[in-house]
């Protein structure tokens, strides 16, 4: 995976330096925010910083597939989350949204502690994942696919009596959404038979049905072809003026072109965080990927 | 969105229409059973475990919730059935209502205690939920054990219909039956039946798309219960007797057979592999103890050739959902 070799900064990325427009309109955004966080601290932090983890840790049998992790994520931003393979990058996800319990260590969202949260209330509070694999229902079709996100929130999904053409009110809203992930062609075919990258599309087409606030994207683009990795790339570049994004890539043209800021992460633990000019020139980040691309 | 047009819209309509046809022919065939000479012992019999089948595929078959101890929902609402008939002298609709209502109770319950449980781990506890309960009734008086509860009354039906008229019992247990299989078809085509599938097809994303998923799991099992227990409390009128046999756990086992030979997931597979089961016991019981082994080779076969039950296969060659 990692034996891609580092573009050089400014080298080879497709439309523009790495978080340049992206970051200024951020700075514009925040700036008030972020001026006064620095000076008086307190609850503009929680403004700034939608997401922020202390100390997060998990130990799985001895072994700490997580340690100690601090990480901050700002409101609005494409937030990158990269390593080797079985640095934690899972993990941390699984933990953020409580799909695993963390051993120790604080999870923050929009000010409210959630460490202690079930994992359907924490999708509820808007921070929504995807899944490593991809996640869609694979028998119903992408239009199901996409209902049953729109039908979560408007109710009625106890309704047992009732005929599911009450959800016919929905394929406007559901359709929309699938054209406007370029799907509107597989409305109606089951999400099994449709290929790998469009699958991909659909799961992303679910999550932003449920309007969260913040996505948690595990790895869009592995296994995709070129094509399917622009579009995805595109994809997201433009739903990241709505959604705060945090992404887990491997794909590091990818990550240089969309993120405004990544967390290096190895072995469980932070090794650096900065833009990706900075990281590509830091030594002990050619070094972590360097070792583990050639291992 | 320019690219849809109506008639690429929804596949749902015509699986639903063909899911139609398929509902009428089945129920004018039953309906027409007593004019043929078949006995309708047999049938009414079958139509029992069908609904009893067609209430477990619900949990299963759209839920991914295997339970191996559903027959503590048909054999509670037998004994109860019957205790209220005959002890309690209870018109006949009463007795349906009680035993399925104790039914429902048994399910809130066990569902409570085992939804949590994933896997072989549900199965497993609602198979010793049913030992249990297996173990209770064999020593409650109100069971007479070993002996079951013998000669209950049929009574007659809001006062009107005389149910220890065959040709009457038959088609008040044919319009039990159609009408437990339209509310599980109704359950399945829901917005509830949505989420269900959902839930079976990746658990994990509908978690983390804010579903709490045992809620719905829990529902399921509570509404399967309650209409196995429905099935239980008919077929008291017909057999006219309640005992051990309803609440064994090889019943439970029967009841995934049934299931699976006609087609697992299917809507009409529980209907026809239930027949089929039934036919049968009846049909060579003249075999005695042979009818397990020939019932266990048919059922190896039937894994073997066709995985997907007899109207899963049926409706993948058509391609058609049935
Ligand atoms: N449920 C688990 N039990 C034990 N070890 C686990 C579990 N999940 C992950 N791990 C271990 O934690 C490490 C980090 O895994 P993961 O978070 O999937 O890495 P990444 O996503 O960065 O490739 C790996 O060494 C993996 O084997
Ligand atoms: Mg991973």
């Amino acid at each position: 995976m990692l034996h891609r070799h580092i573009p050089p900064p400014g080298a080879a990325v497709r439309d523009g330096f790495p978080g340049s427009r992206k970051t200024s309109r951020i700075r514009k955004k925040l700036g008030h925010a972020r001026d006064r966080g620095e000076a008086d601290g307190g609850n503009c932090l929680a403004d700034e910083f939608i997401l922020e983890t202390h100390g997060l840790t998990k130990e799985f049998a001895g072994f700490f597939a997580v340690r100690d992790v601090a990480l901050k994520v700002r409101r609005g931003s494409i937030h990158a989350l990269i390593g080797p393979n079985g640095a934690g990058k899972t993990t941390c996800f699984n933990l953020l949204t409580k799909f695993l319990k963390p051993s120790a260590g604080r999870i923050t969202y929009k000010g409210q502690d959630i460490t202690a949260m079930p994992p359907a209330d924490v999708a509820r509070l808007g921070l929504v994942r995807s899944f490593q694999i991809s996640a869609v229902f694979p028998h119903l079709t992408a239009l199901e696919n996409v209902r049953v996100a729109l039908q979560r929130q408007h109710g009625n999904s106890f309704d047992f009596w009732r005929s599911k053409s009450v959800l016919d009110r929905y394929n406007a809203r559901a359709l929309e959404l699938l054209d406007d992930v370029g799907l509107s062609e597989f409305a109606n075919t089951p999400a099994v038979e449709m290929p790998y990258g469009r699958k991909r599309a659909l799961e992303i087409a679910t999550t932003i049905a449920l309007d969260p606030e913040m996505m948690l994207l595990d790895e869009p683009m592995a296994g995709m072809g070129h094509e399917d990795i622009d579009k995805i790339a595109a994809l997201i570049k433009r739903i990241s003026a709505k959604y705060t994004i945090l992404m887990v890539e491997h794909n590091l043209s990818v990550v240089a072109n969309l993120s405004d800021i990544i967390t290096v992460l190895t072995r469980g633990q932070v090794l650096a965080e900065g833009h990706y000019a900075d990281l590509s020139k830091d030594e002990r980040v050619k070094e972590a990927y360097l070792g583990a691309g050639h291992a | 969105m320019s690219a849809l047009t109506d008639d690429t819209l929804p596949i749902t309509p015509r699986a639903m229409r063909d899911e139609m046809v398929a509902f009428a022919l089945m129920a004018v065939l039953l309906a027409v059973v007593p004019l043929t000479g078949i006995y309708p012992f047999f049938v009414m019999q079958a139509l029992c475990f069908a609904l009893l089948a067609c209430a477990f595929n619900l949990l299963v078959g759209y839920g991914g919730l295997l339970s191996f101890g559903h027959a503590m929902f048909l054999g509670t609402a037998g004994y109860v059935s019957a205790h209220a008939l005959k002890v309690w002298a209870l018109p006949p609709e009463l007795g349906i209502i009680i035993g399925t209502a104790a039914a429902c109770g048994l399910a809130v319950i066990t569902g409570y205690i085992s939804i949590r449980r994933q896997g072989i781990y549900f199965s497993m506890i609602t198979l010793a939920l049913s030992q249990l309960l297996y173990f209770i009734y064999l020593q409650a008086p109100f069971t007479h054990g070993e002996d079951g509860i013998q000669g209950v009354p049929q009574g007659h039906l809001f006062g009107v219909f005389d149910l220890s008229k065959p040709t009457v019992l038959y088609y008040v247990v044919l319009a039990g039956f159609l009408a437990g299989f339209l509310l599980i078809y109704r359950t399945i085509n829901s917005p509830f039946g949505e989420v269900l599938k959902s839930i079976r097809e990746n658990e994990p994303r509908a978690i983390s798309l804010g579903y709490k998923t045992d809620q719905y799991k829990l529902l399921a099992f509570i509404l399967s219960g309650t209409l196995a227990g429905f099935a239980g409390s008919l077929k008291v009128f017909v057999a006219q007797n309640a005992s051990l046999t309803d609440v064994h756990w090889s019943m439970s086992g029967e009841i995934v057979l049934m299931t699976l030979v006609g087609g697992l997931g299917t809507i009409f597979g529980p209907v026809v592999g239930a027949f089929i089961i039934i036919a049968m016991q009846q049909y060579l019981a003249g075999y005695g103890q042979w009818v397990t082994v020939i019932q266990g080779v048919i059922f190896v076969a039937c894994v073997l050739t066709f995985r997907r039950g007899i109207i899963g296969e049926i409706a993948r060659l058509l391609r058609r959902s049935l």
